[in-house]
C-alpha cells in the first residue's frame, strides 16, 4: 500500500504553467492566457492534461479551451497544437501520443494553434484544415471501378515500389508540415498524396492530371512555396521523407510539359 | 492561361526558375573565378588586362554576358516574388515561440541574397562600370593598347574597407551556396540515393572553395603591397 502511494505521488507531482492561445472566433482578436496546473501526472498524454485543465475551467464557469482530437492513438491526424515552438511538441509524434514525462516539473509550456493563411483559426487552438480536403478532392483519388478482387500477383509490383508507396500513404493529413514550415508550405502533404498514387499501377492513368490539379489547388489555397528547409520532414509524426517532394517536383514538371489540356464537359 | 504561363506562375514553376537561374549563376561563378585568378600573375596585370579586354569585346562572350545579366535579374525578381508570397502564407498572426529544426542558411536565403545583391552593386560600379564607361588609363603590350583595369582593381584592394566588404560578401555567398547548391537539385526533382551523396559532397565543397578563392584574391593583393 505504501509502495503504491509512493508511486502515485512520484507521478502526480508535476506543476506546470500553460500559456494558451485563446480566441473566440476568426473575427475577433486572440491572445495568450496563463493557467497554472497542479498535480500533472507524467503518464498523462498532453491532451489528457488539457482535459484536466478544461474540467477545472468548466467547474469555475469559464469556457473550456477548444482543441482538436479524435482517435487519441496517433492515426487520425486530428490533433494539432504548436507546443513550445514545435508542431506536436518536443517529440516527433502526434500530440495525443506526447506524454507529460517529456516535460519537467515547473515548466512553462506555450501552446499555439497551427499558423497558416490557409488554416484560419476557428476557435482557440482549433484551425480549419479543410484546405487539405479540397486538395485531396482536386485529384487525390483513383477514379475507376475496382470491380471484383483481382488474382493475387496478377499485377506485379516490386517490393521496393510497394514500400515507397506505403511510406507515403502513412501521411495522416495532420498539417504539422505546414505548421513547421517558415513558408507554411503544404508540399510534404501534397507530395505524399501524389506519390502514394503515382507509384502504383492503379494511380498511373491519372498521374499527370492529378499532379497538375493538386498543385493548382494547393496554390489556390494560399500555401507557400518550398524552400527545401526540411523543417517539415523533421516534424512529421509519420516520417514522410523529402524524397516525396522531389518526386512531386518531377511529377508536376513532367506533367506540365507532356500532359494534354483536359477539357471539362458539363455533367450529363 | 496557357500551359507555359500556368507552369511559371505556380509555386513549383517559380522555384524551378530559381533553381535553373541559380545553377547558371553557379557556372558563371566558375568562369568569373578563373578570370580573377589572372590577377595573381606577377606580371603587373598583363594577363588580367588581356583577359578583361577579351571578356568585354568578344561577341560570343558579350552575348553570354547579356544572358547572364538577364538571369541575375530573373533570379532576383523571382526571389522577391517568392519571399513575399511565402511571408504572406503564414497568415495574419505569427508564432510567439519558434524552435526551428531547419538549418539557418535555408531559412535566410533572402537576407543572404540581399547581401550578395548589395555587393553586386558596389562591385559593378567599381569595376564593371569603370571598364565600360570610366576614364580608365591605358597600357601598351606588344604595340597594342589595353585598358588598365588591373590598376583600378589593385588600387581598390589597398583600401581595408573594400577588402572587408569583399570578404564579408563572399561569406554570405558561401552560406547562400551551402543551402542553394543542393536545394536546386531537389527543386528540379533530382533526389536519388544513387547520387545524393555526390550532389551533397560537390555542393558543400563548391560552397567553401569557390567563395574562399574569390576572397583570397583581394586579401592576397592587399598583403602583397
Ligand atoms: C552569384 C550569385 C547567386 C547564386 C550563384 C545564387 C544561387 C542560388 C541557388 C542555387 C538557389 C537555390 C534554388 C532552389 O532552391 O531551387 C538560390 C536560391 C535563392 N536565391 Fe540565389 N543566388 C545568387 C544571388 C542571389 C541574389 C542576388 C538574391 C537576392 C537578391 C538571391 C536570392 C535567393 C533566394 C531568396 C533564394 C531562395 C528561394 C526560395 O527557395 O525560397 N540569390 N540561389
Ligand atoms: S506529411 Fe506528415 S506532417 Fe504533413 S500532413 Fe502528412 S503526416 Fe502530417
Ligand atoms: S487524435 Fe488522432 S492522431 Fe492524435
Amino acid at each position: 500500500m505504501n509502495l503504491l502511494n509512493g508511486l502515485k505521488e512520484a507521478t502526480n507531482n508535476m506543476k506546470i504553467t500553460l500559456k494558451v492561445w485563446r480566441q473566440k472566433n476568426n473575427a475577433t482578436k486572440g491572445g495568450f492566457k496563463v493557467y497554472p496546473i497542479e498535480h500533472v501526472s507524467t503518464d498523462m498524454s498532453f491532451l489528457e492534461m488539457l482535459d484536466v485543465l478544461n474540467n477545472d475551467l468548466v467547474r469555475k464557469g469559464e469556457d473550456a479551451v477548444a482543441f482538436d482530437h479524435d482517435c487519441r492513438e496517433g492515426i487520425c491526424g486530428m490533433c494539432s497544437l504548436y507546443i513550445n515552438g514545435k508542431p506536436h511538441g518536443p517529440q516527433q509524434t502526434t500530440t495525443c501520443q506526447l506524454h507529460m514525462r517529456s516535460f519537467k516539473d515547473g515548466d512553462t509550456i506555450t501552446v499555439e494553434p497551427w499558423r497558416a493563411k490557409a488554416f484560419p483559426v476557428i476557435r482557440d487552438l482549433v484551425v480549419d484544415r479543410t484546405a487539405f480536403d479540397r486538395i485531396q478532392q482536386a485529384g487525390g483519388y483513383v477514379s475507376i471501378n475496382t470491380g471484383g478482387v483481382p488474382d493475387a500477383n496478377e499485377i506485379p509490383i516490386p517490393k521496393k515500389i510497394a514500400d515507397e508507396a506505403f511510406d507515403a500513404a502513412v501521411c495522416i493529413g495532420c498539417g504539422a508540415c505546414v505548421a513547421a514550415c517558415k513558408n507554411a508550405s503544404a508540399m510534404l502533404f501534397v507530395s505524399a498524396k501524389v506519390s502514394q498514387l503515382a507509384l502504383l499501377p492503379q494511380g498511373k492513368p491519372e498521374r499527370k492530371e492529378r499532379a497538375e490539379k493538386m498543385v493548382a489547388q494547393m496554390d489556390a489555397e494560399g500555401f507557400g512555396a518550398c524552400t527545401n528547409t526540411g523543417a517539415c520532414e523533421a516534424e512529421c509524426p509519420k516520417g514522410i521523407s523529402l524524397t516525396n517532394i522531389a518526386r512531386l517536383n518531377r511529377e508536376y514538371l513532367s506533367a506540365s510539359l507532356t500532359s494534354y489540356e483536359v477539357e471539362v464537359k458539363g455533367g450529363d | 492561361m496557357n500551359w507555359f504561363t500556368k507552369l511559371l506562375s505556380s509555386t513549383l514553376g517559380r522555384k524551378v526558375l530559381m533553381a535553373l537561374t541559380g545553377l547558371f549563376l553557379i557556372l558563371f561563378l566558375v568562369v568569373h573565378l578563373i578570370g580573377n585568378l589572372q590577377l595573381l600573375h606577377s606580371d603587373q596585370g598583363q594577363a588580367f588586362n588581356i583577359y578583361a579586354r577579351f571578356m568585354t569585346t568578344n561577341p560570343l562572350i558579350k552575348t553570354v554576358s547579356y544572358v547572364n545579366y538577364a538571369i541575375i535579374l530573373v533570379h532576383i525578381v523571382w526571389a522577391l516574388l517568392l519571399t513575399i508570397h511565402n511571408r504572406k502564407s503564414r497568415g495574419p498572426e505569427g508564432y510567439a515561440v519558434t524552435n526551428g529544426s531547419s538549418a539557418w542558411t535555408s531559412r535566410n536565403m533572402g537576407i543572404l541574397g540581399t547581401l550578395i545583391l548589395i555587393f553586386l552593386v558596389i562591385h559593378l560600379k567599381g569595376f564593371w562600370a569603370e571598364m565600360h564607361w570610366g576614364g580608365i588609363s591605358t597600357v601598351t603590350y606588344d604595340n597594342e593598347v589595353y585598358k588598365d583595369l588591373y590598376t583600378v582593381v589593385d588600387k581598390a584592394y589597398t583600401m581595408e574597407w573594400y577588402v572587408a566588404i569583399y570578404v564579408v560578401s563572399m561569406i554570405a555567398l558561401a552560406f547562400h551556396l551551402w543551402h542553394g547548391f543542393i536545394s536546386a537539385f531537389q527543386t528540379l526533382g533530382l533526389n536519388h540515393s544513387k547520387y545524393n551523396g555526390l550532389i551533397r559532397f560537390v555542393g558543400r565543397a563548391f560552397a567553401i572553395i569557390v567563395p574562399a578563392l574569390f576572397a583570397l584574391i583581394p586579401i592576397w593583393m592587399y598583403l602583397d603591397k
